[in-house]
């Protein structure tokens, strides 16, 4: 197999630019839906006893009680997920006495504005500290590799390609998703997206360290050859540790439950792009970028 | 031929793989010794029968955020640590009223976190816990001895309703100024020192003069806490408590004292709850979800890797027996986040072995012997697997310190994984194919390649 994986490189960025240029607007534009455990607010889970109560009955049944920003949603055959402003346990028991012996209450979740602001900020500041700890552990680890490519600019290149391209994308289509089907952006799926940036890094740090490796090998070699060459070796353990975190994930995502399902769809989404950033677009990268200094 | 020490590594890897497997499920060792028990006169034991911690998710339970508002009072910083505590007492003891087993009440800076399993979330309940902490002083009735002999009969005969040998008084947490742990100043014995504010202070004289020689109750919550003998009248407001205290009891009474003298309101700020039907279908098709998962790495390993695939899936089973041991050791309290944290380590657990083995097929391939090949591949394979690793623990560490009970459950269990799939790959593979090294080995290559 002698794939010249460089030759086509401006088509691959192409590809990627087209997909996070999509994303950023789609975030834009549509922004993210995030769910109550973020703004603050409530989310009822309801199972129907016998036939389920269409939308609008229920809307109709809970008139009374003025609650802001209702929002109904069905879910598998018999669920119905309920969302509205913050409300207390007297309204809480209120709806359920309304809805009578129909329904069963499945979950409730209630989560004031002062959680969800902080939340917020929380997760902003730990979004960084990944970023900064893996852009540390790559220069860290890869410290004796420095010609001609420097430690810190492996690290900058696997942690920016992980944040721009396998978060960005996996964010710009939970955007749409919010957008298209109500899909909101909770606590597991933060969680998934810093996994998938310490998942993706994982994976380019294996086509690094071939690159590392082929450079004390073969000194005569250009580095782009030597860049090539890595990814032609590690191609396919690339693909196949991915697919077996697939494998399970999908797993997951088909029979693992509805309360998993958008967190494992997260997890799905960062690897393939993750996988396919590592092969694509890093190394690549590191070739670009090393032809333009030279250029300079 | 391999060496001696392999042999005696696998031999410890099998022992390892027969205890974690019955660890986690005792069913037919049982069944076995009961089967030879019955037939000879051996008294083997049965084996550990220790079940799964289940989270509130998955049991079904529910998960509370009070925060206290200390608007009303004018505490200082440095006292709110102790009123949090005496809170948390006031909160546990009221929960305890329901009859929970292993209520969990957390105290987080100004915050109560209260996580109730297995129990269906009521009005009435949640009213019960958020109410503010109220104390009140009472004192006996006039003929509290009498009703004390006849309650002591009731609770004998085992029937009858008990009476209340106190009645309230007009004095309430309202006049208490604040509550500390003093030391005698002859014995050194710790005692409880109370100090009541110009109003109340009137109140207690009142109240002590009646009673000098009688018992003066302290109720938090309509609960009795400590029923001091009145020695004198008191004057001036200020009042101990002696007795036989430990320094932790009377700091404890100290505290539920001042939790109960401040007006401190706790608002409920977040509110989680989980039916037990929900709980049970999530722990059953996460549980399944894991099977299938487990089952087609499983197949892709073996169709991928032929030999060294099977050994790898031997390894991935003993993998998921030695975790869930640990599960089960720590324990770790099971949630459907450390469910999923588990189900995509047992996906990464393969990932190391796929990069050895993949490095194996290359020198295979260069036209090195099986050994050579083997050592070799695990060498070079070494430092992206610990690299790589490492990054996901790094990852996983700081997630973990988040402190959201989802996060922290997915990021434990994925870290667990991290650690122990390296042990796996890297011990238990690695010596299961040096089993294999052998003069013949030229023969079977297509097994490897």
């Amino acid at each position: 197999m002698q794939i010249n994986f460089l030759k086509y490189r401006k088509l691959y960025y192409t590809f990627s630019g087209i997909l996070i240029l999509v994303s950023v607007f789609s975030l834009i534009i549509y922004r993210l839906n995030f769910g109550v455990d973020f703004t603050g607010g409530t989310q009822m889970q309801l199972a129907f006893n016998g036939d389920r109560i269409s939308n609008e009955k229920v809307q109709e049944m809970l008139s009374d009680l003025k609650l802001g920003n209702l929002s109904l949603q069905q879910v598998g055959d018999k669920e119905l997920i309920l969302e509205m402003e913050n409300i207390n346990e007297d309204t809480h028991q209120k709806i359920l006495d309304k809805l009578g012996g129909s329904v069963e209450e499945e979950s409730f979740e209630s989560v004031g504005p002062v959680i969800g602001k902080e939340l917020q900020k929380k997760t902003w500041i730990f979004a960084i500290l990944v970023l900064i700890a893996i852009i540390f552990f790559i220069a860290f680890a890869f410290r004796r590799a420095s010609k001609p490519i420097s430690s810190w600019q492996y690290g900058v290149v696997a942690a920016l390609v992980a944040f721009f391209h396998d978060i960005l994308i996996p964010l710009g289509i939970f955007s749409l998703l919010g957008k298209v089907f109500g899909v909101a952006v909770t606590i597991p799926i933060v969680v998934g997206l810093l996994t998938i940036l310490g998942y993706s890094v994982h994976d380019t740090i294996v086509v690094f360290d071939r690159i590392r490796e082929n450079i004390l090998r073969n000194r005569d070699s250009s580095f782009e050859e030597i860049v090539n060459k890595s990814l032609r070796q590690t191609l396919i353990r690339s693909i196949n540790t991915s697919l077996t975190s697939l494998i399970v994930l999908l797993a997951m995502f088909f029979f693992g439950g509805e309360t998993l399902k958008y967190f494992t769809l997260v997890l799905i989404l960062g690897i393939t792009t993750g996988t396919y950033s590592s092969i694509f677009i890093a190394s690549p990268i590191l070739v670009t970028w090393l032809n333009r200094r030279k250029k300079i | 031929m391999p060496k001696r020490n392999t042999y005696i590594t696998v031999i410890f890897i099998f022992i390892l793989a027969f205890f974690a497997i019955n660890l986690n499920y005792p069913v037919y060792f049982n069944k076995g010794t009961d089967f030879i028990n019955a037939k000879t006169n051996l008294k083997i034991p049965h084996f550990w029968e220790k079940p799964f911690q289940l989270g509130l998710d998955l049991q079904g339970g529910f998960y509370l955020v009070y925060e206290a508002d200390f608007s009303n009072t004018q505490v200082v910083e440095k006292d709110k640590a102790a009123i949090m505590e005496g809170l948390r007492d006031v909160i546990e003891r009221r929960i305890n009223l329901f009859g929970v087993k292993e209520p969990s009440v957390k105290i987080q800076k100004q915050r109560l976190i209260v996580e109730l399993a297995g129990v269906k979330s009521s009005a009435e309940a949640l009213q019960m816990i958020g109410q503010t902490p109220y104390l009140e002083f009472k004192e006996p009735k006039s003929n509290y001895q009498e009703i004390i002999t006849n309650n002591q009969k009731i609770y004998e005969a085992g029937k009858g309703e008990l009476e209340d040998p106190f009645q309230s008084t007009s004095l309430t947490g309202r006049y208490l100024v604040k509550s500390e742990v003093t030391f005698a100043s002859t014995t050194n014995k710790p005692e409880i020192s109370l100090q009541f504010n110009d109003e109340g202070a009137k109140i207690f004289e009142e109240l002590t003069s009646r009673n000098v020689g009688k018992p003066l109750a302290i109720y938090v919550d309509q609960q009795l806490l400590s029923a001091p003998t009145v020695q004198e009248a008191i004057s001036g407001g200020k009042a101990q408590i002696t007795g036989n205290f430990t320094v932790e009891e009377a700091q404890k009474l100290a505290r539920n004292l001042n939790a109960g003298a401040l007006p401190v309101n706790i608002n409920l700020i977040s509110h989680q709850s989980v039916g037990p039907t929900l709980g049970k279908i999530s722990l059953e098709k996460s549980l399944k979800a894991g099977m299938l998962g487990f089952l087609a790495v499983i197949i892709f390993m073996i169709l991928f890797y032929r030999l060294p695939g099977l050994l790898a899936s031997l390894a991935l089973g003993i993998y998921v027996a030695i975790i869930l041991s640990l599960f089960k050791l720590i324990p770790v309290t099971l949630t459907l986040a450390g469910i999923a944290g588990f189900i995509l380590s047992i996906g990464m657990a393969v990932d190391a072995n796929i990069l050895i083995f993949a490095r194996m097929r290359e020198e295979i391939k260069e036209g090195k012997p099986y050994s050579a090949a083997m050592e070799e591949g695990f060498r070079r394979a070494w430092s992206s697997i610990r690299d790589s690793n490492s990054n996901t623990l790094i990852v996983s560490l700081i997630l973990f310190t988040f402190g959201t009970s989802f996060v922290k459950g997915f990021a434990f269990t994925l870290i667990l994984g991290v650690l122990v799939s390296m042990f796996s790959a890297v011990f238990i593979t690695t010596n299961f194919l040096r089993l294999f090294k052998s003069k013949k080995e030229g023969k079977v290559g297509w097994l490897w390649r």
